[in-house]
């Protein structure tokens, strides 16, 4: 069948997308373009909606601001704690709830309730865990000897704690998706590893992981950039603060700070900007590295 | 190096996959094999290979008892119904692989890798990937794969079964050149029947995950250790009756037909028993010579000969006959039978019973 480009056509089709495409434009791409926009607004009154002068004063701010430096840093170190060990712990757990043990799949939903219980929930049973006199942390580090932490109140110890909590959080997700590519791997290839005369280790470097190297590749993607949005945990296990001392000052807690307490929409708007040029950069560059590591069939 | 089998069990949940099997293969053997699917010929490679572990029995390669050695340590090749070349590597990586494995500097096994892309012809395959591969290309870089270790033990898990029938007749005479060149001992998984006669030195026969019949394949034809092997072994299936004894002579079964007198037949202790008539054991003679009439259902040609489908009562049966007094459908025809090369078996449990000459 011949299919006309004519504007009928055209029109018909938009017809079919239109629902879609109206929530989509109105709460996706509108605000993403008015955000890049008001990130240049210098001069503006907020009451009027009239926006006397554009310029780049937002960002030269920005950067001049001690604390989205801080914000930058802390973000930085919680997303080198958070990617790599879960990823790592995941494929752990993944690998051992693929082989033939009892109780699979009560395993496998109990490793998943993390992810469909919400972010609230989760940071409010963490602060009791956290508790430095009540908490069951302190309580198991007492039974081998180490004092108590103040886990949710020393500066020190802050992250450390925000970290196991996400780790903890996004492991859930990890694992079922990694599980997921691992039982796509035939059971033939590691039979065939082990008549090639290849140990447990080597299988699996060597003949396991490649092959689950894009499932491995999607993962890293989406929890890299999960957790450069990290915020909820931050408000919730600190009580609305970003830490003590600012310790767990978060990109996404700057912006929601300038946005939502100080009405700084201009600088609100760059900070998101600056967080989005991140993430588009090292996306990008996981790309490039992805193509010397992934293997697609 | 030679393998010996000591009752070997294997279950899975509640079905026996192999029932007290006990064989010795001789070194530099090629043994196939042979069964229907689900009689555990299969387990049983996966077993010798070390990636099933039987429930009870031993093992022995050599002298070694191997029951507790891991498959990596087990020094073996193994081609798989499915190939199992690792999608992610080349030709020649896949060839390597075994090598690296036991980290033979790369010198070395790159000329160990050459001599054998020499040998399987797949010199100008080495940088291509697996799904780049024709299913007969694959099976090369497999057997490769397989060999480049020097193995004791070569073991096929039915590798020619994903070939197109043309393929599969050529690629079996050379895996025979290739394993008389090498004198390696190889154990060959089958359904094929043909396959196993034509490549074979000694064919093991299972069903039910039990021994049959483990002798070479000309004897298993013909002389069959039961009615099973009688039935599995031969392209054209065997004409079994079903025979009491009269007074003089036999009739068949539950039906009115008789025999004449069969003096071989006559010393069998049984009163009811089986037999079993080759198509080729039939002669096609007149009416009034015949032992039997049949009337012909069909005419098939196969190859030099006829292939006669014709009825006695109800009974189907089969017979060649050479296309110079070929038959028509619906014509009736005397059958004499090669009275030497009947086979005989009990009614119940299929044996063999030996008919003196």
């Amino acid at each position: 069948m011949k299919r006309e480009h004519s504007l009928k056509n055209f029109l018909i089709g938009m017809i079919y997308l239109l629902p879609a495409l109206v929530i989509l434009v109105t709460f996706q791409i509108y605000p993403i373009f008015k955000a890049l926009l008001m990130s240049f607004y210098t001069k503006y009154n907020y009451f009027k909606h009239i926006v006397f002068e554009y310029g780049f004063d937002n960002y030269i701010n920005l950067f001049k601001d001690e604390k989205f430096i801080l914000a930058l840093q802390n973000t930085f170190i919680f997303v080198i704690g958070v990617v790599p060990a879960s990823i790592i712990i995941s494929i752990f757990i993944a690998t051992l709830l693929n082989s033939k043990i009892q109780f699979k799949n009560l395993f496998r939903n109990i490793y998943f309730l993390p992810f469909v219980t919400s972010t609230t929930a989760i940071a409010m049973v963490w602060r009791w865990i956290y508790h430095s006199q009540y908490g069951l942390l302190n309580y198991f580090l007492s039974l081998i000897g180490i004092d108590p932490i103040q886990w949710l109140i020393d500066p020190n110890w802050s992250m450390i704690a925000l970290i196991i909590l996400s780790i903890w959080k996004t492991l859930g997700y990890n694992i079922l998706i990694i599980l997921t590519g691992l039982q796509n791997v035939d059971e033939q290839y590691n039979n065939a590893a082990k008549i090639d005369g290849a140990k447990a280790w080597k299988r699996f470097t060597r003949i396991t992981f490649p092959l689950i190297s894009p499932t491995i590749f999607f993962v890293s993607i989406t929890s890299l950039i999960g957790s450069f949005k990290v915020f909820g945990e931050v408000y919730i296990l600190f009580d609305k603060m970003p830490g003590p001392l600012n310790s767990c000052l978060t990109m996404v807690y700057y912006i929601y700070d300038k946005l939502a307490v100080k009405y700084s929409y201009g600088m609100a708007s760059a900070a998101s900007v600056v967080l989005f040029l991140i993430i588009l950069a090292i996306t990008l560059i996981q790309f490039i590295i992805s193509k010397k590591w992934v293997h697609y069939k | 190096m030679n393998i010996k089998i000591e009752n070997i069990s294997k279950n899975f949940k509640n079905i026996k996959a192999v029932d007290d099997l006990s064989v010795e293969i001789n070194d530099g053997e090629l043994v196939t094999f042979l069964g229907p699917s689900g009689c555990g010929k299969s387990t049983t490679l996966f077993i010798l290979a070390g990636l099933y572990t039987q429930d009870h029995g031993n093992i022995f390669f050599g002298n070694v008892k191997v029951n507790d050695l891991e498959t990596e340590k087990r020094n073996i090749g193994m081609v798989f119904q499915n190939y199992a070349l690792y999608p992610h590597m080349t030709v020649l990586k896949n060839i390597l692989f075994p090598l690296e494995m036991q980290k033979i500097p790369k010198k070395d096994s790159l000329a160990k890798a050459n001599e054998l892309l020499e040998l399987l012809k797949i010199r100008e395959l080495q940088d291509r990937k697996p799904n780049q591969l024709s299913g007969g290309q694959q099976q090369r870089v497999a057997i490769a794969r397989a060999l480049i270790k020097s193995p004791q033990v070569l073991l096929m898990d039915e590798p020619l079964s994903n070939l197109d029938a043309k393929l599969r007749v050529e690629t079996r005479e050379e895996i025979k050149k290739l394993q008389q060149h090498l004198g390696i001992t190889t154990i060959f998984v089958t359904h094929d029947q043909d396959e196993a006669a034509s490549i074979s030195d000694r064919i093991l026969i299972m069903n039910n995950g039990k021994l049959q019949q483990f002798d070479k394949p000309r004897q298993i034809y013909n002389n069959p250790n039961n009615l099973f092997t009688a039935k599995f072994m031969g392209n054209t299936p065997i004409n079994i009756f079903s025979l009491r004894k009269n007074l003089n002579g036999f009739s068949i079964t539950d039906t009115s037909i008789t025999l004449p007198e069969i003096p071989i037949l006559r010393d069998l202790g049984e009163p009811e028993f089986l037999i079993g008539i080759r198509p080729e054991h039939f002669e096609i003679c007149t009416v009034e010579d015949g032992i039997l009439v049949g009337i012909v259902e069909l005419v098939e040609m196969q190859g030099k000969d006829n292939l006669i489908t014709f009825s006695i009562g109800n009974l189907k049966c089969r017979c060649f006959s050479s296309p110079k007094l070929s038959p028509k459908t619906n014509d009736k025809i005397g059958l004499k039978i090669k009275s030497e090369s009947i086979l005989a078996f009990n009614k119940n449990t299929g044996d063999k019973l030996s008919i003196k000459m």
